[in-house]
């Protein structure tokens, strides 16, 4: 799927620029767009870092711990294939308590090595696990308290009360995340009855 | 005290509290936290290539001016539906882009008003979802998964929703 998706997304883009004379900017594109995709990264790294270091803190004093059992119940609901002790899930807690915070690109790091931890226990390491769909919906839902990048705009484009707005993208991310999970888990169940009708 | 003044104490005093909790229960606090921060850093550069990948053949389309052509198909699905136009090319490069979105966002609030119903909605959509297809591919990519299963369809369908959900919401507590 990604090797189709990363394709197609070259292949149209670049076709349909033959028709749309947008060529040179594509060029150009080719030529920069490098660079200033690694300065975008390089914004982000720091953050990671900083972020790494700090949860590394936690993880040591046992608050990760604490943290994920707080959230226990929530992970047995939607994670019923983790042991509740997986190390995985110590990582998703922190993955979600920083994306909460509205630091998303600090919360990487900890998202990656909640994979790899899934990863370490999956039997066929090409095809993706039950958990890390639903950990991948939960983290593309993105819940966040504080969309903080957001309300800077607003307040520099004169709102009249710029964190109004915290009330619907909390909601919106809050419900659109529900609703993700809930299609995980219904898609789960078709792949399920598919997989069990091709055995038989 | 308003909602923005508070929410500039949260990170300080989230910082506070691990050096804190950490002091607590004895842990080397400048030690640890360099430890950690080496693996995240190093984490953070094993992810570079499916970074540069991906950004990379999202800006191929979006920069070839293929979705200003999309749009127009698009468009009477989104008068039936009685969505707004004006966020269409939002709602369709929010779950490829986040930084596309974001500057979507800013055009749309700087075009109708901050406050209006369109900034409103453009600053909810924005908060309502992270960006779907970057975070699976790099995901996925950097352990190796090839098969995402139904991972996709689940994700664009929370997107979606999002875009509905949005506009219920704006409609609900503004108006």
């Amino acid at each position: 799927m990604m090797n189709y998706l990363w394709g197609i997304f070259l292949v149209v883009g670049i076709i349909y620029s033959f028709f749309s004379g947008n060529t040179s900017i594509l060029s150009k594109e080719i030529i920069e767009g490098p660079k200033a995709i690694l300065d975008l990264f390089l914004t982000m790294v720091p953050l990671m870092v900083l972020w790494s270091g700090l949860m590394n803190i936690a993880k040591e004093a046992g608050l990760l711990k604490r943290l994920t059992r707080f959230m226990r119940p929530f992970f047995r609901l939607i994670f019923p294939e983790l042991n509740p002790d997986d190390e995985a899930l110590d990582y998703i807690a922190s993955n979600i308590t920083i994306n909460l915070l509205g630091i998303h690109n600090a919360s990487t790091p900890f998202g990656l090595k909640a994979m790899k931890c899934l990863q370490e226990k999956n039997p066929n390491k090409k095809v993706a696990t039950r958990s890390m769909i639903t950990f991948l919906v939960l983290n593309t839902g993105g819940v966040t308290l504080i969309a903080t990048d957001i309300l800077a705009v607003r307040s520099s484009y004169g709102s009249l009360n710029p964190a109004s707005i915290l009330v619907t993208c909390v909601l919106a991310t809050f419900l659109s995340t529900c609703f993700g999970l809930l299609m995980d888990r219904l898609l789960y169940e078709r792949s399920k009855k598919r997989e069990s009708s091709i055995h038989k | 005290m308003n909602l923005q003044s508070i929410s500039n104490f949260i990170l300080p005093i989230l910082v506070l509290f691990i050096v804190f909790y950490g002091f607590a229960h004895k842990v080397s606090l400048y030690d640890s936290f360099t430890k950690g921060a080496k693996e995240g850093m190093e984490l953070a550069f094993s992810i570079f290539p499916f970074f540069m990948a991906m950004i990379f053949g999202v800006n191929i389309l979006l920069k070839s001016g293929f979705f200003d052509h999309f749009f127009l198909l698009l468009k009477p699905l989104f008068n039936f539906l009685r969505i707004p136009i004006e966020i269409l090319p939002m709602a369709i490069v929010r779950p490829i882009s986040g930084n596309a979105s974001f500057a979507v966002m800013v055009d749309l609030i700087q075009k109708y008003g901050v406050d209006s119903f369109l900034g409103r909605l453009a600053a909810t959509l924005q908060a309502s979802t992270d960006t779907t297809i970057y975070v699976l591919t790099l995901y996925f990519g950097s352990i190796g998964i090839k098969k995402s299963k139904y991972a996709f369809t689940a994700g664009l369908l929370a997107d979606m929703m999002a875009l509905f959900i949005s506009i219920i919401l704006v409609r609900l507590v503004f108006y």
